[in-house]
Parts: C-alpha cells; sequence; structure tokens
C-alpha cells in the first residue's frame, strides 16, 4: 500500500501497540532543557529510575538565560536555581549537556541541526512545542510534556495515539523571494487555516516554493506547524538537506551509506492518501503582519486592521476574540498596517535566528541607524551562528546602526529572562507566538519576518520590505 | 496518578476559544522545579490587576464558582507552549474535568498523564453547559454527565479511561514491554551522540 513520509517514519518505530489504543512508539533522540525537565528527573529520583539512554539524549540551557554577558552570574536567583538543577541532573544520569559557556549552547531547536543530531527519518522529542522545526530535515519531531519527557527518559519510547496526514501545497515562484520569506509562507498559511487548522495531524509541505526554499527557510515553516495546531511539521529530504548534516559534530560515521537509503526511501509515495489537503499560491504571498493575540489574526502589509465582524465571518465567538484582541493591542480597525509605530524591534528566537536570517535582515540594516524611537535587539539562535556571524562582520553592520547584538537564548520570544516588554509596549517580533503578555506582561506582540523586522526597527513603523533600498 | 471515578460540582462557565497555555500559565512561574502549587498562578494575568489585587471581572472570582471542579470553555483550549504547567496549575487551584469542543494535542496528552479528565462535545451541548450555573454530574466509569434535565455521553478511547480509572503509573506499564523495546533496539542503526 503506498504510504505518506509521516507513515513511513511511524511506521518504522512502532515498538508494540495496544489493541483500539494508542502505539509505543521508539525515540531516536531526546532533546531537554531547564524548564520543563526538572519535574521530570525528580520523577525519576522518586521511583529510582534510571535513564535508558542518555547517549541518545541531550541537553542545553536555553529558555531563561540571559544574554548580557556571560561571564556575570544569573541574577534572577530562581532561573539560576532551575539552570544548576539542570547540571546536576545531567551530570547525576550522564547526559550530554552544552550549557551556558559552551560554544554548542543555544536554543535547542537551533543546535540540533547544527550539530547533526537531527536526522532524516528518525524521532525526535524535546518538552518544548516548537520542537516541531526539525521536521524540516524530514524527521518525525514533536513537542511533549513533562510526563512525557519522564516517561522517554525511563523507556526511550512514548505512547502515542497514530496521527493524521495533512497535506499543504505550495506552489509556484514568489515574485520578491528576499522580501516574501519562509515566515510570510506560514503565516499565510496558519491565517487560511486558523490556529486549530492542524489539530491532530502532522503537515506534511509539498511543492515546488518549499523545495526551492533552502534548509533554513524549511526549519522556519515547520517551526510554525504548532501554531496551526499540528503536532509536528515534515518536508521531504533532499541534497540541500543531505548537505547541510554532511560534516557536523554528531553526523554518523555511515552517513554516505545513510543517505542513499534516505534518497531511496525517504519521501510520500505517489499515489498514498492524506487525510487533509490545502493549497496555496506562492504568487498570492505578500510580506505579513500580526495585528491580534494568536498567530491566526495576521494581514498583508499593504492591508488594513481588519473590524473584527469581517475578520469573523459570521462566527461570534471569533468575533469577540479580535473585539479582545483589538482592544489589548490598543488597534482600531480600518487603520493601516504601516501606520503602525513599534517601541521595540526583536530579532531572535527557534523560529528565525539562524544565520541566514541574520544575513537577510542585515541587507535591510547595512549602513542605516534604527529609528531613535526603537530599541531593537539580535540574539543569535546559537553560539554557533553568533561566532559565524560574527566572522562575517554581520554584528558590525547591527551594532553600527545601533541594534543591541547579544549573547544566545530564546530571549524575548517568552521573556523567561531580563528580555521583556514593558506594559504596552509595542514589538515588531520574528518571533512565533504573539499571545497576551508572551514578550512581558501588557506587551503587544507584532509577528514578522526577520527583514520586515529589520525595516521596522529602521523606520519605526511597519513598512512593506519590498519598498526599502536594500544593500 | 489518583484513581478517577466520579465528580460532582457546579460548573464553571469560561467562554472563550483558543485560550492558550501562556494565558493559563505565564512563564514568569516556570520557572519552579517541582509539580506542586502551580494553583496559585493559574490566570494569573486575567484572575489579577496589575496592583496584584484580585479581577472582579474575572469568572473565576465570581465566589459562587469557589469550589468548582468542573471547567467548561471552547475550541482549541490549551493552545501553544507544551508546558504541563497548565495542567499541575488547573489540577492545584481544583479543576478536575474540563469539557470543550476541542483541545490542542499536546496539551489534551497531558491532562490524562496527570489524571485531569478532559471531555470533548459538541459546540451546541457546549453551549448549553456554558449556560446551566448548576451542579452536574461526570461519571468516567458510564462516560456519562447528568445535568437535571439531561444525561450527556462522552467518547474516550479505552486506554485513557482505563488509566485514570486504575491511577496507572504509565512508565512502570511500558516497562512490561522491556522485551520488546530491546528487541527494538538491536535491529536500530542510529548512532549514539556520546
Amino acid at each position: 500500500m503506498p504510504k505518506t513520509l509521516f507513515e513511513k517514519i511511524w511506521d518504522s518505530h512502532v515498538v508494540a501497540e495496544e489493541k483500539n489504543g494508542p502505539s509505543l512508539l521508539y525515540i531516536d533522540r531526546h532533546l531537554v532543557h531547564e524548564v520543563t525537565s526538572p519535574q521530570a528527573f525528580e520523577g525519576l529520583r522518586l521511583n529510582k529510575r534510571k535513564v535508558r539512554r542518555p547517549d541518545l539524549t541531550i541537553a542545553t540551557e536555553d529558555h531563561n538565560v540571559p544574554t548580557s554577558d556571560r561571564s556575570l552570574p544569573i541574577v534572577d536567583q530562581i532561573s539560576s536555581i532551575q539552570i544548576k538543577t539542570l547540571e546536576k541532573n545531567c551530570k547525576d544520569f550522564g547526559i550530554q549537556l552544552f550549557g551556558i559557556g559552551s560554544p554548542n549552547q543555544g536554543i535547542v531547536h537551533v543546535i540540533g541541526p547544527q550539530l547533526g543530531i537531527t536526522l532524516p527519518g528518525s524521532t525526535i522529542v524535546c518538552g518544548d512545542s516548537h520542537t516541531s522545526t526539525q521536521g524540516a530535515f524530514g524527521a518525525l519531531a514533536f513537542g511533549i510534556g513533562t510526563s512525557e519527557v519522564e516517561h522517554v527518559l525511563a523507556t526511550q519510547t512514548l505512547w502515542m495515539e497514530k496521527l493524521k496526514p495533512f497535506e499543504i501545497k505550495v506552489e509556484g515562484k514568489r515574485k520578491n523571494p528576499f522580501a516574501v520569506t519562509a515566515k510570510d509562507i506560514i503565516l499565510s498559511i496558519i491565517k487560511r487555516i486558523g490556529t486549530a487548522g492542524g489539530t491532530g495531524t502532522v503537515i506534511e509541505y509539498r511543492g515546488q516554493t518549499i523545495s526551492d526554499l533552502t534548509v533554513e527557510q524549511r526549519m522556519t515553516v515547520c517551526n510554525m506547524s504548532i501554531e496551526a495546531g499540528a503536532r509536528a511539521g515534515l518536508i521531504a529530504p533532499d541534497e540541500k538537506t543531505f548537505d547541510y548534516i554532511r560534516g557536523k559534530k554528531f553526523t554518523p560515521k555511515n552517513f554516505e551509506d545513510l543517505v542513499d537509503d534516505w534518497r531511496e526511501n525517504l519521501k510520500t509515495d505517489s499515489n498514498a492518501r492524506f487525510d487533509k489537503t490545502f493549497s496555496l499560491d506562492a504568487k498570492e504571498i505578500a510580506p505579513q503582519v500580526s495585528w491580534g493575540t494568536n498567530p491566526a489574526m495576521v494581514s498583508d502589509v499593504t492591508e488594513r486592521i481588519p473590524f473584527p465582524e469581517d475578520f469573523a465571518k459570521d462566527d461570534l465567538n471569533q468575533k469577540n476574540a479580535a473585539e479582545k484582541a483589538l482592544q489589548y493591542m490598543d488597534l482600531k480597525p480600518g487603520t493601516p498596517i504601516t501606520d503602525i509605530y513599534v517601541d521595540r524591534v526583536f530579532i531572535g528566537s527557534c523560529t528565525n535566528a539562524r544565520l541566514e536570517d541574520l544575513i537577510e535582515s542585515s541587507k535591510v540594516v547595512k549602513g542605516k541607524k534604527v529609528s531613535p524611537k526603537v530599541r531593537a535587539m539580535v540574539v543569535p539562535g546559537s553560539q554557533m551562528v553568533k561566532k559565524q556571524a560574527e566572522e562575517m562582520g554581520i554584528d558590525k553592520i547591527f551594532k553600527d546602526a545601533n541594534f543591541e547584538w547579544r549573547e544566545s537564548g530564546c530571549s524575548m520570544c517568552l521573556g523567561m529572562n531580563p528580555d521583556i516588554l514593558g506594559p504596552g509596549e509595542r514589538c515588531a517580533s520574528t518571533s512565533n507566538r504573539n499571545f497576551e503578555g508572551r514578550q512581558g506582561v501588557g506587551g503587544r506582540t507584532h509577528l514578522v519576518s526577520p527583514v520586515m523586522a529589520a525595516a521596522a526597527a529602521i523606520k519605526g513603523h511597519f513598512v512593506d520590505v519590498r519598498e526599502m533600498d536594500v544593500n | 496518578m489518583e484513581k478517577f471515578h466520579k465528580v460532582k460540582s457546579i460548573v464553571t462557565p469560561f467562554d472563550k476559544v483558543n485560550v492558550d497555555t501562556d494565558q493559563i500559565v505565564p512563564k514568569q512561574f516556570l520557572k519552579l522545579i517541582q509539580k506542586t502549587g502551580f494553583g496559585k498562578y493559574l490566570f494569573y494575568n486575567w484572575r489579577f490587576n496589575k496592583n496584584e489585587t484580585l479581577n472582579q471581572d474575572f469568572i473565576l472570582n465570581d465566589p459562587k464558582y469557589k469550589n468548582s471542579k468542573i471547567l467548561v470553555t471552547r475550541d482549541n483550549f490549551g493552545c501553544g507552549s507544551s508546558r504541563e504547567h497548565a495542567v499541575w496549575a488547573l489540577q492545584d487551584y481544583g479543576f478536575s474535568v474540563i469539557i470543550a469542543p476541542s483541545f490542542a494535542d499536546i496539551f489534551y496528552s497531558n491532562c490524562f498523564k496527570n489524571g485531569l479528565l478532559a471531555i470533548i462535545l459538541d459546540s451546541e451541548t457546549v453551549d448549553r453547559l456554558l449556560q446551566i450555573h448548576k451542579e452536574i454530574e461526570v461519571d468516567l466509569n458510564t462516560q456519562t454527565i447528568k445535568t437535571d434535565t439531561e444525561v450527556i455521553s462522552f467518547q474516550i478511547d479505552d486506554y485513557k479511561k482505563h488509566n485514570l480509572l486504575e491511577g496507572l503509573d504509565e512508565i512502570a506499564m511500558t516497562l512490561k514491554y522491556e522485551d520488546k523495546i530491546s528487541e527494538y533496539e538491536k535491529k536500530s542503526t542510529l548512532s549514539s551522540l556520546l
């Protein structure tokens, strides 16, 4: 029977099946961080259990670490306890940790691929919903809760209901691929299918537009699958994928043999059946800006803030939600998006803090200055990204324009460290969630691509980056 | 995990769509390293005013619902972050049942790992429950909800139901599959990270 890529990976990892129940799935790679793991390790201790496969487990510190000078101690005592707890847990249970101070430290979904931990055809979990990012390599990668973290640590398996394959096809050439980015593709998709459009599914992104994307751009697309409600996103691996993984720290010794097998098998068979299909024409996509408090509340930069009744299409609950969102965001329907002024700009997060994101946004910034009313920061996704960017002089372009150039971590994407918005502050952010208070209590988040964020930093308000001079 | 049987309580009507886990427990409270004590942070930014006084307009602060164990809400409850702290907070606050037309996947799974019963009902039934303002009884064994006017059936898969009724430790159960896990590992070709 023809199978989708998802079904092939799933089937090859089933260890056991319960009748009329879930399957026991083998997990090839487990990534651990400081925020969602302490209670899992505590559970192991209480039950006198060990980590079954420390050799398949890697930890890093990313969520609450400061992005200021790394030689200074962590001021926030509670953050510091969480960091020390992870360090102790890794030591006690024999897990390799890339902590603060390690050249391999960084956002877990940035370092996984950079270190060659993320491999096509494998199953990857982490106590973080954006694990979906790593599906860009043709891996089945998804976020789990802390109880499941404990379960994987103890058994290297997970009980799962089989998800349903959902095909999203993006066809055609983008008219301006510099300005219409992977972020705009995924925001356009979420705008159309909604934040629960993918619930219960694994999305496989297909079509010419997706094949044309670089591997890092594909990660941006897969990253926000969870914002459409899908547990995971998936893109069939190709030569670009294999080239990205080749020669990394943990790239397997028998890599070329594996590539032969992946090239042959890791694709959806023709005639395979998807439970759902959605298509989008890349020519229709413009730079996107979110205006509300969930990632489906998004408009083209050329549009105006919608009226709640137009946005909701006869759904009273959605209309109420849109009204509340506009109230929270302090925005009036009918306002042109380009009339929205920002106080802060954040270029960072597991969505958009890889090397290419920094290179592209630096082209908008080069030779210009951040608007005097704006505080702008760049937080590279990992120490490796930071170092590579510095070797290319990217840091200098940002610093010359008055951007802050910081150490790596999740930072202002979720504001667990000192990088937060003040009440009422408005931010152009390259992150993934514009939920109320996400970046700081009372903070207002607009989701955009790195080039759109850079453009907003320079002009002080949103602008169509297609109309900017770019170096 | 405690065994789950029946719950009888007044319903807290929480009439909102797309409630994300950032709202259920804001991130400033995710730095704790234990599972207990999250109830006081539940819906923190909605439950409290900026000066940390109670927001009297927020439904959970209505004294009528003080001892409620059942939360009824709308579509896509628990979307966003995978933080299990959301479930710990709901339980610690006093809820043992959440009813909605749909839940986000990770949140739904997290509920059952902790013995919090998440029930999916059609939107029309949820509309009625949001208006009920009275006690209802949820019986997991018979998969029914009794109100003073009707008996509503709900679906739950046998595996989840069994685990909740028995209060099972899932890891202990999985360890019985040791032979199968070892057998799988023997044929697995993926390399070690050490």
